[in-house]
């Protein structure tokens, strides 16, 4: 299977890898996947008062592709309102790295964990104090 | 130094060919299923055989499924073809080669019914027979491109047209004419077509079926999935890569194959004629250039070929794979060619290394071998 | 030291200088290119007299008679004609047939296909070491089971069965014996007599021989009737028709030449090397060697790194070419079946390495390999949220994950 260069820059050097403090009301963490199916990935982000994703951080145990993906993801949405963040689909992320179609389910999974993550914000957001768990 | 004028059993590699073909047995020796850089560099070199293959006959690379020849080829046509239809029929030609008789054959047991469509005197097909045979709505028809042992070249773009009307699928096994004349898979309408390399100067071993995307067969081989899952087993990358160079020069140098060839046989041709008693099969319909298959009336082949094999002249008394017979040949015997003559019957195949000393020579031995043999059975059929 | 260096072996060999040489004798214009077939004149004859002494060279390597081995285009081609030969000329005798959940594609394909033309197959579950418990192969057989197909070695794992023992007891209930061998010549001594083994699918590839060869065992005494599967021309005693490529046929018999001769110094070696790796690796926390360790082929080292998903540490060892199960599914996104069904859990799974040694491995290239394995996993558990977990103490087990 050739990965494209973009996936290769993306593996051998990925951005934004870290963990954000989970307790932290203004962090969200989203994370999808199971081991079963080789791939999990998990995303966070720290959301400003102005609703503006400023810091991202990734782990992933998985394939190339979705190591690339996520790191892409952690890249794109930092600066971005979770309103736009939310609206980023798994084709631009599939397209920009050049997917194979075998590889199409990690675009999808950096989707669902960034979709994921930013419900978890919110819903701290608006219970505050209790916590939630999005594993 | 013997002459070899058997170029239609097998040909030498073409040592272009070898060349492509070393590296891929020891430096690049990578199974092309690895994800490594071996695997991909062999993977690679699949896929570029497989677009040189499919350019000598007009296909799309995606089509050609590797094989380990033409016998597999014609095997997997044919029978997996039939294994996704309920049995009825199946046509073929009367003159086709035992990998497609027999696996025709091999479907009796299933319930289908196999339908020969006779030939007349020059190995062509019976117009009148055809369409009864294909108003039996077979679910496939076989019909070889050119016959190995006489050459003759059927009207395979008509028949498939029709076949086509009839709703059937239409089989060519196109072994001896792909890379002597104009083969075109896209415009000659057939749906499936089998090639082998070692008829083109490439390596024995290796061969493919091209199939119209269209058409689904059931696999012979199960288990690995390549080839798309159609024909399981690590890929003869070597043998492939080998396959590919000689369809690429049988390509380029097609024009000048008939050129040479044909000026040949035809010298060779006139050259028999002057021999009395003897006939050239097929002579008056389309032939391939490279070949002359002919008999001689009263003289018993297996004596006549001892006799030029003594004298370094290596020919063949019909296909190689049943000359362990001792029968006429089944070929000659579907045109009507009477028992004494089809006995007697000599193919002489040409290739790119045949000269014509090589011409001279064989005419030369085969001229005292006929005359010999010409006295002494002329005795015995005086004696008895 | 090239790069990048080849530890998979088993998917396949180079073909020994040696054996290239000998097959160019039969490829080059000056050389032989006959048609064994062609009786008419001597390019035929030396053609089918170089197949023939070939035809000798693998019937000694597994203490056979040079008339029961049938050429084939592979081990594929043999598994199919084994079984299939087997099924369709004895299903009237009974429509049973026991193998094992480990084979290799081309026998677990296989029977699939028979069990849609109406045959029955058991698929016994090794044990968790990857080895057949005998008695519950013998609990398998019934009076209709007409094959019993288990391999020698396998190819994911490397563990070797008692194939003398099945053999046996296949033999005492009645039951024809298939063998696959592919991963075995040139590893292990072969005996078909001492191993009451009825039919053999033999592999050239895999034993520094070319691809696109190999050849299937058919026992004459007591005689073991196939029914063919490819016709046309009748070669190979009606077995499997088509033209035989001498070139392929002298490599393959040159191999197995070869490989009695020097097999046992070079088990030796591979092993020191195999041991290398192993030592080097097998102090690091959370790595598995999946199968038997003593009842196994010395070029074998299959390891699963736990939190380490087995193709990107692939791709992390661009430098280094080894395989994540075995090569004809390595494409595919699936778990090796191999390891699930020794009962590894998925992630383990998935997180498995084959690394395999042969003839050209060194040991400057082992300690590379080794160095940059742990370099490469270490970096890889960085980045996985799992070891983090693990780390923290979290029971993976009992995590419920969001299904996709």
């Amino acid at each position: 299977m050739a990965y494209s260069d973009k996936v290769l820059d993306h593996y051998e050097n990925p951005r934004n890898v870290g963990v954000l403090d989970k307790s932290d009301p203004n962090v969200g963490t989203g994370m999808v996947g199971a081991p079963a199916c080789g791939d999990v990935m998990k995303l966070q982000i720290r959301v400003n008062e102005q609703g503006v994703i400023e810091d991202a951080k990734f782990k992933t145990y998985g394939c190339g592709s979705a190591i690339a993906s996520s790191s892409l993801l952690t890249e794109w949405v930092k600066g971005k309102t979770i309103e736009e963040a939310g609206k980023i689909k798994n084709t631009q992320i599939a397209e920009e790295l050049a997917l194979p179609p075998v590889k199409i389910h990690c675009s999808v999974l950096a989707e669902d964990a960034i979709k994921a993550a930013i419900a978890d914000y919110q819903t701290k957001a608006g219970t505050k104090g209790s916590k939630a768990d999005a594993a | 130094m013997p002459v070899y004028l058997d170029y239609n059993a097998t040909t030498p590699l073409d040592p272009r060919a070898l060349e492509a073909m070393l590296p891929f047995l020891t430096e690049h020796h990578g199974n092309p299923s690895s994800v490594h850089r071996f695997g991909r560099t062999a993977r690679s070199a699949v896929d570029r055989a497989r677009e040189q293959v499919a350019g000598l006959v007009g296909a799309q690379p995606g089509q050609v499924i590797f094989t380990s020849g033409g016998t597999e080829a014609n095997n997997l046509a044919i029978k997996g073809v039939a294994a996704l239809n309920r049995p009825g029929h199946v046509v073929i030609g009367a003159t086709e080669h035992p990998s497609v008789a027999e696996s025709a054959a091999s479907l009796g047991e299933e319930g289908w019914r196999v339908v020969a469509l006779p030939v007349d005197g020059d190995g062509r097909l019976v117009e009148p027979a055809i369409e009864p045979a294909l108003s039996l709505r077979p679910a496939l028809v076989s019909v070889m491109w050119a016959n190995n042992e006489t050459g003759v070249v059927q009207d395979v773009a008509s028949l498939s047209a029709r076949v086509r009307e009839h709703g059937g699928l239409m089989h060519t096994d196109a072994v001896q004419a792909a890379g002597k004349i104009e083969v075109d898979f896209a415009a000659s309408g057939v749906n499936l077509m089998s090639l082998s390399a070692h008829k083109i100067n490439g390596p024995k071993g290796v061969g493919a079926l091209i199939v119209d995307k269209s058409v689904e067969i059931r696999p012979m081989l199960h288990g690995g999935g390549q080839e798309k899952n159609r024909r399981s087993g690590t890929e003869n990358v070597a043998a492939i890569v080998g396959f590919g160079a000689a369809a690429g020069l049988a390509k380029s140098r097609l024009a000048d194959y008939r050129a040479r060839l044909k000026t040949l046989r035809d010298r060779l041709e006139s050259e028999l004629c002057e021999l009395d008693g003897i006939e050239i099969f097929g002579a008056r319909v389309e032939r391939l250039p490279n070949t002359v298959c002919f008999g001689a009336a009263g003289i018993d082949g297996e004596t006549l070929l001892l006799g030029l094999d003594r004298a370094g002249i290596a020919v063949s008394s019909g296909s190689a794979c049943s000359s362990s017979h001792r029968e006429p040949s089944p070929v000659l015997r579907a045109m009507g060619i009477e028992p004494g003559l089809a006995l007697g019957a000599i193919r002489v195949s040409l290739g790119f290394g045949s000269t014509g000393q090589d011409i001279e020579d064989f005419m030369t031995v085969l001229t005292m071998q006929w005359r010999q043999l010409r006295r002494m059975t002329g005795r015995a059929v005086g004696q008895a | 030291m090239k790069k990048p260096i080849y530890l998979d072996y088993s998917a396949t060999t180079p073909v020994d200088p040696r054996v290239a040489e000998k097959m160019c004798q039969h490829l080059t214009p000056d050389g032989n290119f006959g048609n064994p077939a062609s009786r008419s004149h001597p390019f035929g004859w030396h053609a089918e007299e170089a197949v023939e002494e070939a035809r000798a060279h693998v019937a000694a390597l597994i203490g056979a008679d040079a008339k029961e081995i049938v050429w084939t285009s592979g081990a594929t081609e043999s598994d199919n004609l084994a079984i299939k030969g087997v099924a369709n000329f004895y299903g009237k005798k009974g429509k049973h047939i026991v193998t094992c959940k480990t084979e290799h594609k081309a026998v677990l394909d296989t029977c699939r296909q028979l069990e849609r033309e109406g045959f029955e197959v058991t698929y016994l579950d090794p044990e968790p070491n990857g080895l057949l418990d005998l008695e519950k192969l013998k609990a398998a057989i019934r009076p209709e089971t007409i094959l019993v197909s288990v391999m020698h070695v396998n190819n994911e794992i490397g563990v070797i069965q008692d194939i003398a023992a099945i053999g046996k007891i296949a033999r005492e209930r009645g039951a024809l014996f298939h063998c696959d061998a592919a991963q075995s010549t040139g590893k292990v001594p072969i005996d078909v007599n001492a191993m009451n083994v009825d039919l053999m699918s033999l592999s050239a590839h895999k034993t520094y021989g070319p691809k696109g060869i190999g050849a299937l065992y058919v026992r004459r005494k007591p005689r073991v009737r196939l029914e063919a599967q490819m016709h046309g021309g009748g070669h190979e005693r009606g077995m499997r028709s088509g033209t035989l490529a001498p070139h392929q046929c002298v490599g393959m018999g040159e191999a197995f030449r070869y490989a009695k001769l020097e097999m046992a110094a070079e088990i030796e070696r591979i092993r020191g090397l195999r041991d290398r790796m192993l030592n080097a690796l097998k102090d690091m926390p959370e790595v598995y060697v999946n199968g038997d360790l003593e009842r196994r082929v010395a070029h074998n080292l299959n390891m699963s790194f736990n939190f380490v998903e087995g193709e990107s540490l692939i791709m992390a060892l661009k430098d280094i070419a080894v395989s994540s199960g075995s090569a004809c599914t390595s494409a595919s996104l699936e778990p090796s079946y191999v390891l699930r069904a020794l009962g590894r859990n998925d992630e383990l799974a998935h997180s498995s390495i084959r690394f395999t040694f042969g003839r050209f491995t060194t040991q400057e290239e082992v300690d590379y390999a080794a160095a940059l394995v742990k370099e490469k996993v270490a970096k890889l558990r960085e980045l996985s949220p799992l070891w983090e977990m693990h780390q923290e103490g979290v029971d993976l087990s009992k995590v419920q994950w969001a299904a996709h």
